[in-house]
């Protein structure tokens, strides 16, 4: 995996510094809470219901053992023996104190690690497929160009006040499992006729108060041109992107006002101006940068284990961990393994100091020292010999993270919600907490099979519920916890955006609401092949509409 | 009724303004406030607090009292004053039990 360079090193160590001393002179009262919040969020310290909290970035969700147990010392030391795996593929922490911040940055550093551009009106951390570098459906790992694209992004001078935040995702497969079309960019690796990688472009997808699915603006943009032509888009926005209303200054309103056409017109002039300049990508620097992710020397093996083959036939739990969270891996004889951060009844996305250090030790042990944060708030094993994976679930089932419930109803995002977030109007994870019991046995979520739901606790929509193949927007009525359902989300390669099926629910009908729309997915799907997605795409919503609030 | 609520700056703790403009912990110790008059007070004195570094983000708040005891009228405000409701074991709460 990359390895910070003496420029890397010093420039986080240089901003560990800063932050230091602003702390010091937020404390001496040398600054106001006016002039130090700009500051603070610069570094990924947000103050929330509770208490601080202090946002960590993964860059594309990979991360090393050694990183998984400093970050486990933070929730240990400084924090309350937790964190929290975000949709961004980063980690929270809820609790820090603003005095011990500085520390935590310093400890942070010594593993490659800091909390810059996890907040503020920047390039936010840039995520991944969460099995790059091992899927078997991949065109190429995206990771270089992740890193690639961090490198020209992080404290980009010109970059680092645009109108509103700027999320960036890209997918070397052709599955997208990154969500790249409800990203301010999204990059999709590619190749062109004579066989050279490059990438489809979308511009200007969102989720928020106005979800959009970003738009094509290349069908093929050379390898050489990534940062020419980021840096060509970024530049639009910066210059016509809407400064007088925050909440239509993210990039998809100016595309959306001013035309996708007019908007690739200025973006090929911009790209025009730049493209043989200093930001043309060499051959050898991204061959460079790509040996850094090469990946572990892995052995071609028989690509079934009869150690798993014959477990899976005596132990039912085992059989169901097999069966969803295992991904295809391009070496035979390997596996990515998805470790299961949604206990049954459990907090999506929570892990304790103790799960980190398994999860360190298991990568250490049988993952060749790699791990990875999924968007959707999981943790994956990426190169595990099939021949391990007995001995990894014993691990992860005594440390509860072994259901085998990836992809399936239990396996809910979920953002903060009120429990947490200054900005929530609902709460969001105790819903997840009743959906998941409510289905939570292992017959019944293989019975329903693939299916999506994610919850926000308020229409910034951080829990991606625009996406869900079932979305729950909490939302406050009255004064009262209120929660609005959408179907036929999705965010992968045929991303769409979810539709209001009526009225909303309260918090005590909601779950009910959930189950009448399983119980009618199940009664109408053609076989058990046909996902609830595909399903509500074949028959539409009436049904759901009727099971949910009577004929018309 | 209101009370005047704000996070201490050194650690984030949630915190409302008391007699004598103190802050304390419990929601249960807060000075209540009636009216515009003595609203705007209570965010005077708030805000020479936040001056002073002693706390950030003040604001007021709706409370009732229910049985004698200051109540938030609003679930945000009640999930501010107890912890999360999904982790009874941390915030507030917590430190309510061995109270």
């Amino acid at each position: 995996m990359y390895r910070y360079d003496e420029f890397d090193a010093s420039f986080v160590n240089q901003r560990t510094e800063q932050f230091k001393d602003q702390v010091r002179r937020r404390l001496a009262g040398e600054l106001s809470e006016d002039e130090f919040k700009p500051l603070r969020l610069m570094n990924g310290l947000y103050l929330q219901l509770h208490a601080y909290m202090l946002r960590v970035a993964i860059p594309y969700g990979t991360l090393n053992g050694r990183q998984m147990r400093k970050l486990a010392h933070i929730a240990r030391t400084y924090d309350k023996g937790y964190g929290h795996f975000t949709t961004r593929q980063n980690i929270q922490f809820n609790w820090p104190k603003l005095e011990d911040t500085p520390k935590i940055l310093e400890e942070l550093a010594e593993v490659e690690m800091h909390a810059i551009q996890t907040s503020g009106n920047c390039i936010r951390n840039v995520t991944a497929d969460h099995f790059a570098g091992a899927a078997a459906d991949e065109i190429a790992d995206p990771r270089p160009y992740a890193e690639i694209l961090r490198q020209w992004s992080s404290l980009h001078p010109e970059f680092s006040f645009l109108p509103r935040k700027f999320k960036i995702a890209i997918t070397g497969a052709p599955n997208d499992r990154a969500a790249v079309q409800v990203h301010d960019i999204g990059l999709q690796l590619t190749r062109n006729d004579d066989g050279e990688i490059g990438f489809v472009v979308y511009v200007g997808g969102g989720l928020g108060r106005t979800p959009m699915i970003g738009r094509k603006v290349r069908d093929y943009l050379p390898e050489e041109d990534l940062l020419a032509y980021s840096e060509a888009i970024l530049r639009v926005y910066n210059r016509y992107g809407r400064r007088d209303n925050k909440y239509k200054a993210r990039i998809k309103i100016l595309v959306h006002e001013t035309g996708l056409e007019e908007l690739k017109a200025d973006i090929e002039a911009e790209f025009e101006k730049i493209r043989y300049g200093v930001l043309r990508l060499p051959d050898e620097e991204v061959r460079r940068i790509e040996a850094y992710f090469a990946p572990p020397p892995l052995e071609v093996g028989p690509s079934a284990s009869e150690a798993v083959e014959a477990r899976r036939n005596a132990d039912a739990a085992f059989a169901q961990f097999l069966a969803h969270n295992l991904n295809p891996h391009r070496v035979p004889g390997y596996t990515s393994v998805t470790l299961s951060m949604k206990p049954i009844g459990g907090i999506p996305g929570d892990a304790s100091d103790a799960q980190m250090e398994v999860i360190a030790d298991l990568a250490e042990q049988y993952g060749h020292d790699e791990l990875r944060i999924s968007h959707e708030q999981n943790v994956i094993l990426p190169h595990v010999k099939l021949d391990d994976v007995p001995a990894i679930y014993d691990r992860l089932a005594a440390a509860e993270i072994a259901e085998g419930n990836a992809g399936l109803i239990t396996d809910i995002i979920a953002c903060p919600g009120m429990d947490y977030c200054a900005l929530a109007t609902a709460r969001s994870i105790p819903v997840a907490q009743r959906i998941s019991e409510r289905f939570g046995t292992a017959e019944r979520q293989a019975e329903i099979g693939e299916l999506k739901i994610k919850i926000s606790g308020c229409i910034n929509a951080c829990g991606h519920h625009h996406v869900g193949h079932i979305g729950i927007l909490g939302l406050e009525k009255k004064g009262e916890e209120f929660y609005q359902v959408t179907l036929g989300g999705s965010a992968n390669e045929n991303a769409s955006i979810g539709e209001i099926v009526g009225r909303g629910f309260s918090s005590e009908e909601v779950i009910d609401a959930i189950e009448k729309l399983v119980d009618t997915y199940l009664d109408l799907r053609s076989g058990k092949e046909e996902t609830f997605l595909d399903a509500y795409r074949r028959v539409g919503e009436a049904p759901f509409k009727e099971a949910l609030y009577g004929a018309a | 009724m209101k009370v005047i609520t704000a996070n201490r700056l050194l650690n984030g703790d949630v915190v409302w303004l008391g007699e004598n403009g103190s802050w304390v912990e419990r929601i249960t110790l807060a000075r209540t406030f009636d009216g515009k008059d003595q609203v705007a007070e209570g965010l005077a004195i708030g805000q020479e607090a936040e001056k002073n570094q002693e706390v950030v983000s003040v604001y007021e708040m709706d409370v009732t009292l229910e049985d004698g005891v200051i109540v938030p009228v609003r679930l945000r405000e009640r999930i501010r004053a107890a912890g999360p409701t999904t982790h009874p074991q941390f915030g507030k709460q917590a430190q309510a039990v061995s109270a």
